[in-house]
């Protein structure tokens, strides 16, 4: 959570709704909504580790909000960040460890564990690809991310099956 | 898409004796269904012993690894290739034992199918391509031209209908080939991975055309590796080793719950 929200307050400064507001709409639907209280704890660490700094913006009719900018250490931070290089896919790998497993400790059939698993994976992939057919056609981010999602899933699918052809 | 109710005297017939009961419900069942190729002294058992249903309307998605006896499967049901032993039934009438000539008749009325790589006629505009199952069923060439114009319309290619297939790119061929198996309005629809020679902006639009499709009420039964294909569908059947593995619903995880989430933990 960290860096997105120094890099949407390296476009202008902001307080912490609005950032929430612009990751929703930056992202679409399939992007899980960022709770608004991970949101300030973010903030206020962020700004104990001095890459951001906040006042406060007095409002007439309510309360006043704080609104927070990027220092030059934030901006440093996230120069840094944006070029070193971000790690790979992360691998489903407590399915995995589950298929090996269970049925070595006699506690599950292999066949049944991957027919559960594929089962789920089919019913995430009907809610993606119903998202996909909702999806806002020019809004290239929130289209891409459920594709992403797509793919990683059917990455999973094919794994499974693998797994199958040779583990049963 | 418009479903036609069966014709009148087209009910489901009395089983041979010694046969199980019609069942109303289903528009396609086999029973110990098995397929053995043999060559060369080879015998290779692809199905072995399969026993599913496909409910009228239904759209079932047959998964499984390469080898598995999915093709096979398909190809057996709409009589491509005949049955080694067991029992396939169509709407009611027993249908694992007609001749060659038989089938053809059977397809032409009740099953349509579409392949990976198109199999369009090349020689054949697109329009005389959808066209030519109707005026094989009987049609008039009115009503086939009819039933083209509004396929086409419907599938959003109408202004190719004059077009050489050959000229069409991979996502139009295939769209051309569902017009064709949804000309004469089958009782089901066979797809053999259908999505799989297509980039993901023509799979979404065959995506979209098989839910629109289904949700007019045609029955659906598709062989694929896709996992978004099979994801529209109400239920998977996992086929391995030429045996069914799995026969399960989709049940969409709540969009609440960490389902999506959990595939788009996006880090930073």
């Amino acid at each position: 959570m960290r860096q997105p929200l120094l890099a949407l307050l390296a476009k202008e400064p902001a307080h912490g709704y609005e950032l929430k507001l612009a990751l929703e709409q930056t992202f679409g639907q399939a992007y899980p909504s960022p709770n608004i209280g991970q949101i300030y704890v973010t903030l206020k660490r962020l700004e104990q580790d001095g890459l951001v700094r906040s006042e406060d913006v007095e409002q007439t009719t309510r309360p006043n909000k704080r609104v927070y900018e990027l220092t030059p250490a934030g901006r440093e931070a996230l120069r840094a960040w944006v070029t070193e290089p971000s790690d790979g896919p992360r691998v489903r790998d407590e399915f995995f460890i589950k298929l090996i497993l269970a049925p070595m400790a006699g506690l599950a059939d292999r066949m049944e564990l991957m027919n559960s698993q594929r089962r789920h994976y089919l019913g995430i992939m009907r809610n993606l690809t119903e998202l996909q057919a909702e999806a806002d056609p020019a809004d290239a981010p929130a289209r891409l991310l459920i594709e992403g999602a797509i793919l990683h899933l059917q990455a999973d699918l094919d794994w499974l099956e693998r797994c199958q052809e040779e583990l049963v | 898409m418009r479903r036609r109710l069966p014709p009148e005297g087209d009910r489901p017939v009395t089983p041979r004796s010694g046969g199980p009961p019609a069942e109303t419900t289903a528009l396609i069942r086999t029973s110990k269904l098995v397929k053995v190729y043999r060559a060369d002294g080879v015998t290779v058992e692809a199905i072995r012993g399969v026993d599913i249903e496909l409910g009228i309307g239904e759209f079932v998605a047959i998964m499984g690894p390469s080898g598995s006896g999915k093709s096979t499967l398909l190809h057996v049901l709409g009589g491509l290739e005949p049955a080694t032993s067991g029992e396939i039934w169509l709407r009611g009438r027993r249908v694992d034992g007609l001749s060659t000539a038989a089938w053809a008749i059977l397809r032409r009325q009740h099953i349509g199918f579409v392949f990976q790589f198109f199999n369009l006629l090349s020689n054949m505009t697109v329009a005389d391509n959808v066209e030519l199952p109707a005026l094989l069923a009987g049609a008039t060439p009115r009503q086939a031209r009819r039933r083209r114009e509004e396929l086409l319309t419907e599938l959003g290619i109408s202004d190719k209908a004059d077009a050489a297939p050959a000229r069409l790119s991979g996502g139009e061929q295939q769209r051309v080939a569902l017009a064709r198996a949804l000309a004469n309005e089958p009782s089901v629809l066979l797809a053999d991975e259908p999505t799989g020679n297509l980039d993901s902006s023509n799979t979404r639009d065959v995506l979209r055309l098989l839910r629109r499709a289904h949700a007019g009420g045609q029955a659906i039964l598709i062989v694929t590796h896709d996992a978004r294909v099979a994801s529209l569908a109400d239920r998977v059947i996992n086929l391995f080793d030429g045996m069914v593995a799995d026969d399960a619903k989709i049940v969409p995880v709540p969009r609440t719950m960490n389902g999506v989430a959990d595939v788009l933990e996006l880090r930073g």
